[in-house]
């Protein structure tokens, strides 16, 4: 960082620095406020004793992540052992959460690659057309899918019509109806920082390759996919960490039986379960999880420019 | 018959994007068409009909959607208001302050809402209203949708603020405009198109958010989304359709306007 | 009354740092009244830095800046009666051309109707008065450029700062404008500061040149000093082509010094100050004050052709000095009568004139 005035990219103006107080004051504010303070409370709170019909007792207690992880028995007085019920719920949204990021790679880049590649001019419409649906409201589109996918919606019906199937097929509330609701929901972030890099890619280098002997798909694989993973990587994080806390897909899509973090959570505040302490722990082990992912992409991206 | 050898081009993906494009407009197209559906069942099409859009503003359930929908727009434009004020002067400050210490950590917190999962925000936001003995209702909406907001507004605003060179204040200053003219004759004007942009999405953001609005809600308190929401609870029915498809046509026109806003070039 | 005696801008020792890193080390520069002045270096010599201080965006680490007279270092840019015309021009992409030229005298309070006048005939300077209510998009480089010349000068500031305004033209518009340049600040009467790293602009256009690198002042004079008096290497080599040599110094009396090039041959010429026994040097040689012939001059170097390049209006001789060292010599096409081309291998002499070579000791 040290060097001086020339140090990388456009020069940083300063016009309002005699402002940027005043500037940053009302963003600072805002957010400490309503964001960082908040999230400050919620750690408290997952170290709190629950009040049985929602709420804490101002009590310190390990109880909430006690839960989390061990099952004491019935009565707390057995030996501990590793209590799955909730690892396995967290286990499964990473589970779902990555084949939503598979399915939404697997069409995502081959869109990605294709409107980066069309006529400079035609771009940003093909850009828009694929954001527009992301804008629509979440819940909307999740109903939208749910009435398309039911066993007597549009698509059995469809399929029923032209003779593909004979017995409708069961979609919703199977985990394949989850996958296929996150996949929805986020596709447009996995196709956006993807188009990104291979718009920014030069497509000479996938020339010298061929000129180097190099088949199409080749290129495809040595030359184009390396230079443009720094987009791929954050196409991926940016469909699986909110498909990791989605609430909606699951709830609505899902059913009782597949159950997600973000229903788990929801349940702690809205439904009959009502232990906030518990819920503010498992929001706080989502966190991190996703911290972790943050970071650790972090760390790669630098790294990659570093280079 | 020699084809150009193109590189760019890989046989598949066109009809990949495609099939891309129709998985994510297919859900919408049929709720679309089904809510002009004349048929009380959601399963028969029993002909063009638009008793479901008559039902929403008269219907049994109309007062409730009419209070509901009052509550979202009124939160989306006061939320949006302040998100995009606010988000301009990060913008202003953080793009035009000059390099500064706390910079990279104010852009972080911008983006933070967009960085934490919303159902964590949702949970902190309602865990902070009832440690402060805040009371639910629609104050505590409109306070999370303002910090929610924040970045969704911030981004459309510095990606143009990012494309207007400084050298315009500075010849603005050069001609004897103070930083306050600068800033109000020509840094201002040139950013409108971002700044319009990025109150649209704020707008969109807040209209449509359901999961924080669902926590940090008072008892009783509904917004179009929390309303669709529990009625969806019951089995979709074919308003739910007719509201779906008119929330959804506000979205599409909206960022429709956001994106010509944005694309429309200040120097022609 | 005596604003004639003082100096239009002066800077006294102006530091920049940025951090540990010093763009400018003490520039001390008087630039007179009326002049037409160019601040001449390569990028990063730090000749903008100076350029955006005197207009204010730049603050002084250390050092003062009087515009006649008054100290102004310490004011904000639009306290500074003193307009700039940027690289890019910066015109105000949403206001018409007229409100682009007017903005100036309407942030200082005119009237309005004031305003529209004295940006109309500042256009009708330029002779863009048809294209008034047009955005500056509408207009062709050449034009923008001249809009921008015409909203910097439209306040009648007292220094007008040029910053590479025509870097942006191709060559012909560039031509055309230097010289419309020089007439509009003859004819205005105001001083003008104009950056360039193009010698060839700031010879042709400049009353005086100051001659920049690596953040510190080379050389200030006019065109004929800079070019035939360079102070150091550094100027010698930027201003013009020159072939420069190492050479010792053997002897030094009455003003001439006798000195010898690594391959033994040896060479009389004038000796700046500071030039003593037993020097290592260096030698520049202006490629045309060196003739070509078959025979030994007055002052003369023995070499052998490599090559002729026609360049146009000059061939480009290269020859080999009897050290290996080479040697470029222009030729003027209209001088063919006099001088002989002579084929590659050709044993010649290259003659000059006295005082054509000089010595420089850095």
């Amino acid at each position: 960082m040290a060097g001086g005035a020339a140090s990388g990219g456009s020069s940083q103006s300063d016009t309002y620095a005699g402002a940027r107080v005043w500037l940053l004051l009302p963003a600072w504010a805002t957010l400490l406020i309503l964001v960082v303070a908040p999230v400050g409370i919620m750690l408290v709170y997952s170290f709190l004793t629950k009040e049985f019909r929602g709420g804490v007792i101002w009590e310190f207690s390990w109880e909430a992540y006690d839960q989390f992880f061990f099952n004491r028995g019935l009565f707390g007085d057995e030996p501990p052992r590793i209590e799955w019920t909730y690892i396995l719920i967290f286990w499964r949204s990473i589970w779902q959460a990555g084949v939503a990021t598979l399915l939404s790679l697997a069409i995502g880049f081959p869109t990605a690659c294709f409107i980066a590649t069309r006529a400079p001019r035609q771009r940003p419409i093909w850009v828009f057309l694929v954001t527009i649906p992301y804008w629509v409201n979440l819940l909307i589109r999740t109903v939208s899918m749910k009435f398309l996918l039911r066993d007597n919606g549009p698509l059995n019906e469809a399929l029923l019509g032209i003779g593909v199937i004979s017995e409708p097929l069961h979609i919703v509330n199977t985990n394949l109806a989850v996958q296929l609701g996150l996949f929805y929901s986020y596709l447009p972030f996995m196709v956006l920082p993807i188009y990104a890099a291979v718009e920014r890619y030069n497509f000479s280098l996938s020339e010298a390759a061929a000129d180097l002997y190099a088949p199409r798909w080749t290129v495809l694989r040595r030359i184009l996919l390396p230079a443009v993973k720094p987009g791929i990587v954050a196409g991926c994080i940016l469909v699986f960490v909110p498909s990791l806390g989605s609430f909606l897909a699951p709830d609505l899509l899902g059913g009782a039986r597949n159950f997600m973090i973000g229903s788990l959570i929801e349940e702690q505040f809205k439904g009959n379960a009502g232990n906030w302490p518990f819920g503010a722990a498992a929001s706080m082990i989502l966190l991190t999880l996703v911290l972790i992912i943050l970071l650790f992409s972090a760390r790669q991206q630098g790294r990659q420019e570093a280079r | 018959m020699a084809a150009k050898y193109d590189l760019r081009v890989f046989p598949g993906f066109r009809a990949v994007t495609l099939f891309c494009l129709a998985i994510l407009y297919a859900p919408l197209v049929i709720v679309t068409i089904y809510s002009f559906n004349a048929s009380p069942s959601i399963t028969n099409w029993d002909g063009v009909s638009l008793r479901w859009y008559v039902d929403v503003f008269t219907g049994p359930d109309s007062e409730k959607f009419k209070y509901a929908a009052r509550n979202s727009f009124i939160i989306a434009i006061i939320a949006a208001t302040v998100a995009t004020c606010i988000a301009t002067l990060a913008a202003t400050a953080i793009l035009r302050g000059g390099r500064f210490r706390l910079r990279t950590v104010s852009f972080g917190l911008v983006s933070l809402p967009l960085m934490v999962p919303e159902i964590v925000t949702a949970v902190a936001t309602l865990i902070f209203f009832n440690a402060i003995g805040f009371d639910r209702g629609l104050l505590t909406i409109l306070l999370a949708h303002i910090a929610f907001c924040i970045p969704f507004a911030y981004l459309p605003i510095s990606a143009r603020m990012q494309g207007i060179e400084a050298t315009y204040e500075q010849a603005a200053m050069d001609l004897y405009a103070t930083r306050t003219l600068a800033f109000r004759r020509v840094l201002l004007p040139l950013m409108t198109p971002g700044i319009v942009s990025g109150f649209l999405l704020a707008f969109i953001v807040s209209l449509d958010d359901f999961i924080i609005t669902n926590f940090v809600k008072g008892a009783g308190v509904e917004t179009l989304p929390t309303a669709i929401f529990g009625a969806v609870k019951q089995g979709i029915k074919p308003n739910i359709m007719a509201i779906s498809t008119m929330l959804l046509g506000i979205s599409v026109v909206m960022v429709t306007l956001s994106w010509l806003v944005s694309r429309r070039d200040a120097t022609k | 009354m005596n604003t004639s005696t003082t100096d239009a801008i002066d800077i006294r020792d102006a530091v920049k740092r940025y951090g540990d890193f010093t763009a400018l080390h003490s520039v001390s520069l008087s630039i007179r009244d009326n002049e037409f002045f160019t601040l001449l270096g390569p990028s990063g010599c730090g000749k903008t830095t100076l350029l955006r201080m005197i207009a204010g965006f730049e603050d002084v680490t250390e050092g003062a800046i009087f515009l006649f007279g008054e100290e102004i270092e310490k004011l904000p840019p639009h306290k500074r009666p003193i307009n700039t015309v940027f690289q890019n021009y910066a015109l105000f992409p949403h206001m018409s051309v007229l409100e682009n030229v007017g903005f100036g005298l309407e942030m200082l309070g005119h009237p309005m109707q004031e305003v529209r006048k004295r940006a109309g005939e500042a256009l009708e300077m330029v002779q863009l008065s048809q294209f008034a209510a047009r955005k500056p998009a509408q207009l062709s480089g050449g034009q923008q450029q001249r809009v921008a010349l015409a909203r910097a000068l439209a306040p009648r500031p007292k220094v007008l700062l040029l910053d590479e305004p025509l870097s942006a033209l191709d060559l012909k518009l560039r031509k055309a404008m230097q010289i419309e340049l020089k007439h509009i600040q003859r004819d205005t009467g105001i001083t003008f500061i104009f950056v360039t790293h193009d010698q060839e602009e700031a010879l042709t256009m400049s009353d005086r040149i100051a001659v920049m690198s690596s953040g510190e002042l080379q050389q200030l004079g006019d065109a004929r000093e800079i070019y035939e008096q360079p102070r150091n290497t550094f100027v010698a080599d930027f201003i013009g082509e020159t072939n420069l040599l190492p050479v010792t110094v053997d002897e030094v009396q009455g003003g001439r010094a006798a000195c010898h090039l690594p391959g033994g041959q040896t060479l009389t010429c004038d000796a700046s100050a500071g030039v003593a026994r037993g020097a290592r040097v260096h030698l520049s040689l202006r490629p045309e004050r060196v003739i070509v012939a078959a025979q030994p001059g007055v002052e003369s170097l023995k070499a052998t052709v490599r090559e002729n390049i026609f360049v146009g209006t000059d061939i480009t001789t290269i020859v080999d000095l009897a050290g290996g060292e080479e040697f470029r010599i222009r030729t003027s096409n209209s001088d063919r009568g006099r001088a002989r081309i002579f084929e590659p291998g050709a044993g010649v002499f290259l003659n000059m004139e006295q005082g054509a070579a000089r010595l420089l000791t850095d």
